[in-house]
This record gives C-alpha cells, structure tokens and sequence, in this order.
C-alpha cells in the first residue's frame, strides 16, 4: 500500500531537503543584489573614501569644534523633535484609527505628504511661513519667539518631514489591539487612564519605539527641509549634514566622508538596539 | 442577585438589534441565551454588562436600576470568546490586575493579592502556570484563566460570551462541567450565550431561545425540547422529520404518504413535525400512517444507530432520520436502499402559516399490535 502510494508520486517531490514552495535561491538571489547595490555598495565606498585619511587625520576632522557643535544641535533638536513627533504621532493615529469623522480619509492621506513633498519645498515653505512677517511668523513674532534662524526652526522642519514614521508604525498595531482587552480591564473596574497606561500603552510601545528611532534617524540626517529654514549660524544652528555638503563644496571628499560615517554609524546603532531589544519584548508576548 | 431586563430595543443603524426583550433571571440560575448568529443574544449580554447601552429599556440587577450604570460600577464578571487575557502580563498579573488597579485606599495589600491571585488558580487547577505568559498556554488553559479574572473581584452576575467556542470538543465538554461545578460552588447568576444548541440544554436551568432580535422561547431545557413554543424553536433545537400535506377529513395526504389524525383540525394545509425519537419504523405500514422511506445511509456510531432516509413516493425539504437502538439494529439489519414505513408516536401539527404547533398523540388502540413494530 504505501509502496504503491509512492509510487504515484513524482520522484523529485520526494526528493529529502526539497522545499515546497518554489522559487527560494531565485527570490533570494534578487533580494541580496539589490541590497548590496543600493545599501552596502554605498556605505563601503563611503568607508574607502575615509580610507585614504590616517586615524588622526579621521580624528581630527570629526571632532573638529564646528563638527561638534553641529552634532550637538544636530541631536538635541533631533530627539526634541521625535519627542513632539511622538506625542503628536501617536494621538493622530489615536485619531485616525479610534474615530470616525468626516474628512478621516483625507486627514489620513495627508499624513503621507512628508514623504511625498520634496524635503526642499517643504524648507523653502516653512521658511516663508515662520519668517518674521511670515502668516505664522508674524504671531511668533509678538510673542517675542523667533522660529526662523534659530534651533527651533531646524526642530519645526525635522518634526515636519519626520511625522509620518510615528503614525504609520503605530497605527497598524493600535487597529490590531482588540477592544476587548480594554472591555475585559473597565469590566474589572480600570479607569480610562489606566486602560490606557497598562492595556494600551504596553501594546503599542514596541511600535512606538520603533516610529521614534526611524523618526530621530531620518532627523539626524534630514538636510533639504532645514537649511532654508536654519540660518545655517556656526555653532548655533549648523547641522551636521550642512558640514557634509560644506566639506564638498571646499572638495575636501574625504574629510566629507568621514563626518557622513559618524552620522551613518550613530543611526545603524540606533537602529539595532532598538531592533534588539523589540524582539526580546515581542517574544515574550509571542512565547517564544 | 437576580436580574431584570425590561423592554430592551437596540438599533445599530437601520438594523434593529434588540426588539423590545425582556426577561427575568432569577437569582443564582444560569441561563443560556440561544440562537444563530446575528439573532442579538451578545448585543443583550454586552447591554447586561453596560459594554453597550440599550436605546430604550431598563437593565435591573436585584431591583435596582443599573442602566445608567458604567460597565466599571456594574461589578459583573464577563469572560470573552476569545479569551481577552493581556498578553504582556503574567497569568498571575493577569488574575491581579482587577484587584491592582483598585484606588489605594481599597486595595489590599500586596501579600493578599498574591495570596487571593494564588486561591483563584488554585480553584481552576492552573497554580504552576501563575508566571507563564498567555501566548504559552492553551485554548482551555486560557480560557480558565479569563474566568479565574473574572471571578477576582467576587461578581454576583457572570456573564460569559460564547465562552467555549473557540475550543476543541473534548476541551469544550470538561469546561462545561467545570463551569457547572463552580456556579454550584459559588451561587452567582450566570448569563451565557452559545449558538450550540447541546451546550444550552446540557448547560442551563433555563434558556432563552432567540431569533432575529426577538426572544422565542425561554424554559427549562426539558420543556424547550419536548414543548417548542414555535417553529423558530422546533427548526433550531435539533434534528426534525416534517410531513408536509393537505387534510381532508381527518387524513393528511401528500402523494403516496398519509397519515391519519387523532383529532380533525381546522386548516387544510397542514404541516407534521416530528423529532426522530418520536418516530419508529417497522417494515408493513401501520393503520394510522403510510410513511414509505429508503434507507440512505446508516450510521453505527453513538448510543443509538442513526438512519438517514429519503421519502418514497412523496417529497419533504430535508431527508428524514430516525435513530434506533443498537438492540435493534442487530435483529432488523437494515441495508442502505431498503424500504420501511414510519410510524408517528407523537408528532407536532403546525399549520403552514401559522406558528405555534399543536401536539398530537396516538392512543395506543389506534396504534398497531406492538408485534409488527421492529
């Protein structure tokens, strides 16, 4: 019986070790050219162009004070932003996915005008809406706060072009949470605050994590949308990939290279701790 | 604590829900809400519960108005479908959570919560598993642990939404008589909804039988069963054999078949149904009925040897079954496509616009000799 069972069988689906699904060395093969091509091909010519410079010669030109000054504006207005970006990221798909209103679908499409505007458009736009006579400007203005020129321009277009990482990462995982944990927590007499803060909130943490670092890198390294909104001031509101592109324009290639490694290198360790330390969360809440 | 519903109508839309339902719960029962999907039996449990609130009526628990009462003062206990257990905590911070998020001047301390969260597992035999996350335990294990959540803040009302049903047969039949012993043990008043018609009349003091928004029927599970108030109820709770056909005189007729009624009714069209218990079959047609059936399939398994026969020379919406014992079976030793007669005991007469059945039964005399049944 079983011999003449397989016997029916055509001999290489039998075959030990044969996938089922078809396609995987192909598939694979693809996916690892374009990674190397698009990815690693850039970072490592980036690492040969900072290899003509000796240790020192690297040394000195990252830690150079006006580099260090412009890294520190650089971070600080970056995790500023992501804090906003949070807040505010997190409540519009708070919004988006717990309400309904009219015009959510238009609100919804136009979280997505960040990635879809050039960075360019929105600087020169947000330039002319916060300079001193700007609509929003103007108002700024009498209330003696200056946007434009200043750390707080560079703050409003990074949290701008940034916005989207936020609520695209946390609204799949806030449609997904099923209401009725947070029935299942009121029934044993939570108040809303606390539904929130030990149902919600643990739930959709990893993603908000996740929205956060994405939106502190893509900060780190914004550069079309802040520098027309900066003033672009040595060691008040420089940042670091300003001194990239002034590095270039003085064809110093190299110097320009090693100052875009610290920056690639800050957001690639970013990025893994955040990943590594998502997966310990989720495995415990997948039991694995 | 008893509980009152009066007059609850509940419209999602245009779609009406809930059509002015009220019932009484009387304290310590527990009561099966019945019916198919979409007939509203969880819309009622989640207006019970104050998860949903009811566009007219009034929820009583213990003669008092809750209605206006949020879901947080209501202090029922109510156990998902799906378990709804937080996945990022503990079984123990899950049994807990009730009593932790209690404002600081009513909560116990922490040694007594640990020792209250330890007695609940203890109660649903689940006491190693206290620091295991839910993502590592099973359906049924899970599905305990939602009671043992529910029961934290000793509830008088337990409401449970189809709490078996995403649960496997053997699983689904241990809960069930757990879920027996624990309302016995602690006499709280238990509202279940469940769309297995099994898990209601094994499970419940009484049921409530409901269809399209509307409740049916509601009583004991042995009245439900033997005495349908309405075809709904007939159609829902189990296996029937229907003879549809047109009376005259005191005959019922329809093609080759015909049964004879003990007592002439009014109407002409007239429909019999009959529970396959209360059919027997023997192989010469009997003196009150002429029922011709071929033997489509037989099946051995179970207390009782079930038949599914097709009419001969008369037609009826669904095949007829019958069940007969295993005693039986070995000296007829019927065959797939072999012929027999059914012979109606007591059978339900509905007429065929009508909606309540009216019961029928043969006198023994005007049955055959017992001899010729098998």
């Amino acid at each position: 019986m079983n011999r003449s069972l397989s016997g029916l069988l055509p001999g290489r689906s039998s075959q030990p070790g044969k996938r089922v699904l078809p396609g995987f060395a192909l598939s694979l093969g693809i996916s690892l050219f374009f990674i190397s091509v698009v990815l690693i091909l850039p970072v490592t010519g980036l690492i040969a162009h900072t290899a003509g410079m000796g240790w020192d010669q690297y040394w000195a030109v990252i830690t150079d004070e006006r580099v260090v000054a412009s890294y520190k504006v650089t971070l600080w207005t970056a995790a500023l932003a992501s804090v906003i970006n949070a807040l505010v990221g997190l409540l519009l798909a708070w919004v988006l996915v717990r309400y309904e209103f009219p015009g959510k679908r238009i609100m919804d499409a136009l979280v997505d005008l960040p990635f879809a505007l050039p960075t360019a458009v929105a600087g020169i736009t947000l330039a002319a809406l916060f300079a001193q006579d700007g609509w929003y400007g103007q108002y700024f203005d009498l209330l003696g706060i200056k946007v434009s020129f200043t750390p707080l321009g560079i703050i409003v277009a990074m949290s701008f072009t940034s916005l989207p990482f936020v609520v695209r990462t946390v609204q799949p995982v806030l449609e997904d949470q099923a209401p009725e944990d947070e029935e299942a927590a009121v029934s044993l007499g939570a108040s809303d605050w606390t539904v929130f803060r030990r149902i919600l909130f643990p739930a959709i943490w990893p993603a908000l994590l996740t929205g956060i670092g994405l939106s502190f890198c893509r900060s780190l390294g914004e550069f079309g949308a802040i520098i027309f909104i900066a003033g672009n001031m040595p060691y008040v509101s420089e940042i670091t990939s300003l001194m990239i592109f002034v590095r270039l324009q003085e064809f110093d290639h190299a110097a320009a290279s090693a100052i875009a490694s610290v920056v690639l290198m800050a957001s690639l360790l970013l990025l893994l701790a955040i990943n590594l330390w998502q997966a310990r969360y989720l495995r415990r809440l997948h039991g694995r | 604590m008893s509980i009152s519903i009066e007059g609850i109508t509940k419209n999602f839309g245009s779609f009406q829900a809930l059509k002015n339902i009220s019932l009484e719960i009387p304290d310590g029962q527990l009561v099966g809400l019945l019916g198919p999907s979409g007939s509203g039996k969880t819309t009622l449990l989640r207006i019970i519960a104050g998860l949903e609130s009811a566009d007219e009526g009034r929820i009583l628990f213990h003669g008092e108005d809750v209605t206006r009462l949020h879901v947080r003062e209501r202090r029922v206990g109510f156990v998902f479908q799906h378990y709804a257990l937080f996945r990022h905590m503990t079984v123990a911070q899950n049994v807990a959570f009730g009593l932790d998020v209690l404002p600081s001047r009513e909560r116990p301390p922490a040694a007594e919560i640990h020792k209250r969260v330890q007695m609940l597992l203890e109660m649903v035999q689940l006491g190693h598993l206290a620091d295991r996350y839910p993502a590592q335990l099973s359906g049924g294990q899970k599905q305990r642990i939602a009671l043992a959540r529910a029961l934290s803040m000793k509830p008088q009302i337990l409401l449970l939404d189809e709490p078996f049903g995403a649960l496997d047969a053997k699983v689904r039949k241990d809960l069930r008589r757990w879920l027996r012993t624990l309302h016995e043990e602690f006499h709280f008043t238990s509202v279940f909804v469940t769309h297995d018609q099994e898990e209601a009349l094994e499970l419940s003091d009484q049921v409530a039988v409901m269809s399209a928004g509307k409740i049916e029927q509601v009583d004991t599970p042995q009245k439900l069963y033997a005495q349908p108030s309405s075809r709904f109820v007939f159609d829902f709770l189990g296996q029937v054999n229907v003879f549809r056909g047109e009376r005259s005189d005191s005959t019922l007729r329809q093609g080759d078949a015909w049964v004879r009624l003990p007592d002439a009714a009014g109407a002409t069209s007239l429909q019999l149904y009959m529970r396959s218990h209360e059919v027997r079959l023997q192989t010469t047609p009997a003196a009150h009925a002429h029922l011709p059936l071929r033997i489509e399939s037989v099946s051995l398994v179970g207390a009782e040897v079930r038949l599914e026969l097709s009419p001969v020379g008369w037609s009826s919406e669904e095949p007829w079954e019958v069940g007969i014992t295993h005693a039986q079976f070995n000296t007829w030793q019927p065959q797939r496509g072999d012929q027999c007669f059914a012979v109606p005991q007591v059978a339900h007469l509905i007429e065929v616009d009508a909606h309540t059945p009216h019961t029928l039964r043969w006198e023994a005399g005007e049955m055959d000799d017992p001899a010729a049944m098998i």
